[in-house]
């Protein structure tokens, strides 16, 4: 059986003058169609920079990344990016932002009503179809997240990156996307990869956890399987064995195995 | 800083808070103190300048009233230039034809030349701010360049074109290029990469990446650049024409003092500087326009 992704032995090496830095060392990961991983780890071991990676925003230094068996290396609408910070057009509406990304992704394959009505599925899909003609800088920072959500929904991504979506987020605001964000795993069966910080986010949302070494030649130091059942619910899953069991894999791994050392030269 | 500030606020605010006691009287009052704020406004603005032009006009009378003095004073200005202050449009001829007519000449030719020098001032600063080498090879050859006085351009300008017209166009062409070239290519260097990022997922080619992003990205600068070139171009147009001659505003004031009418320089003056101010608060008007939420993140 043939993985829809395929991360085979990247490895990563930024050269600027003389010096290089060996940012990644042979990641190998196979991800099926539907699949929501999620990739945790330690601030600065490279989780953005394998994002990009497979975005093809960055070129890889060794091995390739298969999508579908096709090498890709450069970055395009079939995989489609949530940045770190929404990344919105502040000149552009919100409707504006996600016509943006739909006029030229199905220019040609879809007419203008058609696109019209995409648009508005997916920003009603996020729920912000009710501010389509406010910009960037008059809604908040959890709506700006969603609309960047809607507008790489809108690519009809093939893999959905996702970088941190929730980071900037209040605790609630971040419970009711992560919510949203199962709900339209669920209603859609994306293939996901979200990088995150946050444990609990992490084994809710997800089917498997990579989890990063620390850098620099960061790897993949474990990857651990989330047997919950869906839909999951996050009240339900406070005092589940499976999922008090995996979180505390996670932490084990992140604070005891591989603790963050600062300046690790 | 803050803190004073915070406080005066709750001061002046205390007293106008509409209490649940007294609705009735408070409903009108926020209105009539709206309205008493706005003309103290209007007045705070408009008076000081008023008052100051009064003194200096009366200081002016005063120090020129003298029948020797080399200079003429506001009231014989009136006196002898009543026709070009009133009435901007009259037309008596060839030659004796109204300000409002010569600034709309001048006007025209600073439209094609800064209209030239905007188009060509931002596609060539969108090329060289893609390129960081091309951005240092070329930034210390503008800087130079740009500060160049626009009439050392028109010998060699008119010996290229060989005809007045062309050449003083050209002069505003060259003279309001540079700030627009140099601004547009640092507005483009300072697109975050994030947006960058959005069009290379979205693979836009370089027309779309052009009209998408970089212009409305690079919008503040451009827009800061094209102010700048306005200014520029107006400043060069009376410059130029007072050399290459035709019905312009500048040659009027050459005419003038060729025929020693001085009151009519000083009113040129005054026409010349109300232009030049519109021109900057036009500028300023549509880039506020365009560049409405770009800056704001
Ligand atoms: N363009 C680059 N040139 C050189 N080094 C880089 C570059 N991009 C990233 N790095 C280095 O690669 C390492 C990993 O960076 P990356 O942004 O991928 O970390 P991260 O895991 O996403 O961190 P965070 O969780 O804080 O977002 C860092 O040490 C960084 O300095
Ligand atoms: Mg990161």
């Amino acid at each position: 059986m043939s993985a829809y992704l395929k991360l085979d032995h990247i490895g990563k090496t930024f050269t600027r003058g003389s010096a290089s830095t060996e940012v990644l060392r042979d990641i190998r990961l196979t991800i099926d169609k539907g699949e929501y991983v999620s990739i945790i780890g330690h601030s600065g071991c490279g989780k953005s920079t394998l994002l990009n990676l497979v975005a093809g925003l960055t070129q890889v230094s060794q091995g390739a990344v298969l999508l579908e068996n096709q090498e890709v290396n450069s970055p395009g609408p079939d995989r489609a990016v949530v940045f770190q910070n929404h990344s919105l057009l502040p000149w552009l509406t919100v409707y504006e932002n996600v016509n943006l990304a739909v006029s030229k992704v199905f220019a040609g394959r879809k007419t203008k009503a058609e696109r019209h009505d995409w648009i508005m599925e997916n920003l009603t899909l996020v729920q912000m179809a009710h501010a389509t003609d406010k910009r960037p800088s008059e809604i908040s920072g959890g709506m700006k997240q969603r609309v960047g959500i809607a507008r790489a929904l809108a690519m009809e991504p093939k893999i959905l990156l996702l970088d941190e979506p929730f980071g900037a987020l209040d605790a609630l605001t971040r419970a009711h996307l992560q919510d949203q964000m199962m709900e339209i795993h669920a209603r859609l069966g994306n293939t996901i990869i979200m990088i995150t910080h946050d444990v609990d986010e992490a084994v809710l949302l997800s089917d498997r956890i990579v989890m990063m070494t620390n850098g620099p030649a960061a790897t993949i130091g474990e990857v651990l399987d989330v047997p919950l059942e869906r839909p999951r619910n996050r009240i339900a899953l406070a005092s589940d064995r499976t999922y008090l069991k995996c979180r505390e894999a996670v932490l084990k791994f992140l604070y005891e195995r591989h603790r963050f050392v600062e300046a690790a030269e | 800083m803050s803190l004073p500030a915070t406080k005066s606020d709750v001061v002046v605010a205390g007293p106008f808070k509409p209490r649940p006691a007294t609705v009735v009287p408070l409903a009108a009052q926020p209105r009539r103190f709206d309205l008493r704020g706005l003309a103290v406004k209007v007045a705070q603005s408009v008076l000081p300048p008023i008052v100051v032009l009064a003194i200096l006009l009366g200081l002016w009378q005063i120090a020129f009233s003298d029948p020797n003095s080399s200079l003429p004073p506001p009231s014989e200005v009136w006196a002898q230039s009543r026709d070009l202050i009133v009435s901007p449009f009259f037309e008596n001829g060839d030659q004796d034809i109204g300000l409002g007519w010569r600034v709309l000449v001048s006007l025209e030719r600073v439209a094609y030349g800064f209209g030239l020098a905007a188009i060509v001032g931002v596609l060539v600063g969108a090329l060289i701010g893609q390129s960081i080498w091309a951005m240092r090879g070329l930034d210390p050859i503008f800087q130079v360049l740009r500060t160049v006085p626009p009439l050392a351009w028109l010998p060699l300008s008119l010996a290229a074109f060989l005809d007045s017209r062309p050449s003083a166009i050209f002069v505003i062409f060259i003279t309001s290029i540079w700030p627009v070239i140099i601004n547009t290519a640092v507005g483009i260097r300072n697109i975050p990469q994030d947006y960058r990022n959005v069009a290379l997922v979205l693979r836009l080619n370089h027309v779309e990446y052009f009209f998408k992003i970089m212009v409305p990205a690079a919008a503040p600068y451009i827009f800061s650049g094209l102010k700048i070139g306005v200014g520029l171009s107006w400043l060069a147009i009376v410059a130029a024409e007072m050399l290459t001659g035709g019905v312009g505003i500048g040659f009027f004031i050459w005419d003038a003092w060729n025929s020693s009418r001085l009151t009519d320089i000083i009113v040129a003056l005054v026409y010349i500087g109300l232009v030049g101010f519109m021109l900057d608060k036009l500028v300023s008007f549509l880039g506020a326009l365009v560049t409405r939420g770009t800056s704001s993140n």
